[in-house]
């Protein structure tokens, strides 16, 4: 059975925001279900009970006043902007 | 030998001894750029003005005798997903293939109070996903030992350059292998630091539990000289350890007398090419003959490291890089319908294939339904395979091994089937996932392709690493053979 569908592919490159043609999607199901196979070795170990590591360090959260400081002025932080208008970034219109 | 070639001691003692300038060295990096790099094709952006203009004012400073840094002068190439203020930055990305960082890594920070010279931006597989340089949206980096095979990867570019004579030292990153796997296959030395111990900051992310940057260099003390200089606590990186930089230089005793080697039968089993199996056993013999003692151990859970860090990996890549959505930066799609659109379209043509393959893998693990059966069990299998290591540090100071299964594989051979591709990285993934810090040294030859020997210790432990590395290096010749381009 397969682990996974094309519906499924289209679905998951929507939520990646990536368009695929059908031809990607044909590729992309193929692949991705030879890797889940793959992957699905880990099933083998039991797990129950072990922790999941998240970071291998232990650390803890790095606080610091809230004090203002220099930062990007405008004119850097624009400077790779794709469109700019008025010091801002500007985008197609959201709402249709 | 060309001057690129020779020991960062014996460079500036020629500086100090005034027989030659920085300037010189910088104009030796460049002639030697454009001998080689159209066979090596390392470099994807260079600096030449930026260079020139360094190099005159640190030859002011030698002039004045007023030399700090401790790479003073030296040529260096940057992987070109370290950000440099004002030099472009790629990621090896068309994505990128236009941004202009408006400020720079800490790492590049510390190399400019270090001295060194940045030529230019190197070539990498794209976002550093990949074993081979194939997978970079510009060109395919080529192996100096043979043109017709890949440099590894992701940091192939900056292996290949340290190896073609191009600069004396490069700056790579190693998520899964990709500082190490480039070295051995082009016969250099690359450490992966301790997770944490080298600044992320300005380091584009591809797995931020992962991630490390570590120098690629000829030697063993040249690589222990720059990790001296970008290693340390730094405020702008969550996850920098706040743990006190000891002096490398100084490990490089040549002493290993009493030192206990674990060898992972896992490590030198099924799938390991006869000849690089045969190199490590003698690497093996060396270590033992200068009083270290070696027993066979088992990393028991080694064979899913694989899986576990491809689910882990890519989920967090699907989140790193859905900044890139042509917004802010980057190469934005033309003539959008709507935002959703730009989105997708920017996304669609900057990405390459094996970076879309990831994303959308991480972006299904994490997805609702999924995130447990996939993304949560592979953190489990993390902790196993990080239990492997510790229980092993109990009674061993160093774990060794080859750092990749073969020598390097042909341009074009592996490039249509990931899962082959994704096994190359089988002896490295699992020093990523237990965050332990291990070096690839050269330890001979193969059908003419350089062999790299891995030497792994527990955390913050580089200094180990190096002190094994270098009473290796120093008991054999391998380091000082040169490829002929």
């Amino acid at each position: 059975m397969a682990r996974i569908t094309k519906d499924q592919v289209k679905h998951v490159a929507h939520l990646a925001r990536l368009s695929v043609t059908e031809k990607e999607v044909d590729t992309f199901t193929e692949q991705l279900d030879a890797i889940i196979g793959f992957a699905e070795q880990l099933n083998e170990l039991d797990t129950d009970g072990v922790e999941p590591t998240t970071h291998v360090l232990d650390i803890h959260n790095v606080l610091r006043e809230d004090k203002q400081r220099p930062s990007l002025d405008r004119e850097e932080a624009l400077k790779n902007a794709p469109d700019q208008e008025d010091g801002q970034v500007k985008v197609p219109s959201v709402l249709e | 030998m060309s001057i690129l070639e020779e020991s960062f001691s014996s460079i500036h003692k020629k500086l100090h001894n005034k027989e030659m300038k920085v300037s010189d060295l910088v104009d030796a990096s460049y002639s030697r750029i454009k001998e080689v790099d159209d066979k090596v094709q390392a470099f994807l952006t260079l600096d030449e003005q930026g260079a020139k203009e360094q190099a005159k004012k640190l030859d002011e400073a030698l002039e004045n005798n007023d030399t700090r840094g401790l790479l003073f002068g030296l040529p260096a190439g940057i992987k070109d997903n370290i950000v440099t203020n004002g030099l472009r930055t790629t990621c090896a990305s068309q994505l990128l293939s236009n941004f202009e960082p408006v400020h720079n890594a800490t790492v590049i920070n510390w190399l400019e109070n270090a001295e060194s010279v940045t030529i230019g931006k190197l070539n990498m597989d794209e976002f550093a996903m990949g074993s081979s340089n194939e997978n970079s949206g510009f060109q395919t980096t080529r192996n100096p030992w043979n043109i017709e095979y890949v440099p590894g990867g992701s940091s192939g570019g900056s292996a290949a350059s340290v190896a073609a004579g191009e600069v004396t030292f490069a700056l790579g990153s190693d998520t899964g292998g990709s500082i190490r796997q480039p070295a051995s296959y082009c016969g250099v030395v690359g450490l992966k630091p301790t997770y944490g111990r080298v600044s992320r900051f300005g380091l584009v992310a591809f797995a931020s539990s992962l991630d490390q940057i570590g120098p690629l260099t000829r030697t063993v003390e040249d690589n222990a000289l720059v990790l001296g200089e970008i290693a340390g606590h730094c405020k702008k990186d969550s996850t920098s350890a706040d743990v006190s930089v000891p002096d490398y230089l100084s490990s490089l005793t040549g002493d290993v007398k009493g030192l206990r080697i674990a060898v992972p039968k896992e490590y030198l089993g099924e799938g390991v090419n006869e000849d690089v199996k045969q190199r490590v056993l003698e690497a093996l013999k060396v270590l033992e003959e200068q009083g270290a003692t070696w027993e066979e151990v088992s990393l028991p859970h080694s064979q899913y490291a694989v899986a576990a860090y491809y689910l882990l990996a890519s989920s967090e890549a699907s989140a790193n890089l859905a900044r890139f959505d042509g917004v802010r930066y980057g190469v934005r799609a033309e003539n959008p319908n709507n935002l959703i659109d730009m989105y997708k379209e920017t996304r669609s043509n900057g990405f390459g294939d094996e970076v879309k393959r990831r994303i959308m893998l991480g972006t299904f693990a994490l997805s609702s339904g999924y995130y447990d059966a996939y993304y949560k069990k592979a953190q489990k299998v993390r902790t196993l395979i990080k239990q492997d290591f510790d229980k092993i540090w109990e009674n061993y100071d160093v774990v060794i091994g080859p750092t990749a299964p073969t020598t390097a594989f042909k341009v074009g051979e592996k490039i249509d089937d990931p899962l082959t591709m994704y096994a190359n990285d089988i002896l490295t993934i699992p020093v990523n996932l237990a965050g332990v810090p291990a070096i690839s040294v050269p330890c001979g030859f193969s059908e003419g392709l350089p062999v790299g020997l891995q030497i792994i210790a527990k955390p913050f432990e580089e200094g180990t690493v190096y002190r094994v590395a270098h009473a290796f290096e120093q008991a054999t010749d391998h380091h000082k053979a040169k490829p002929e381009l």
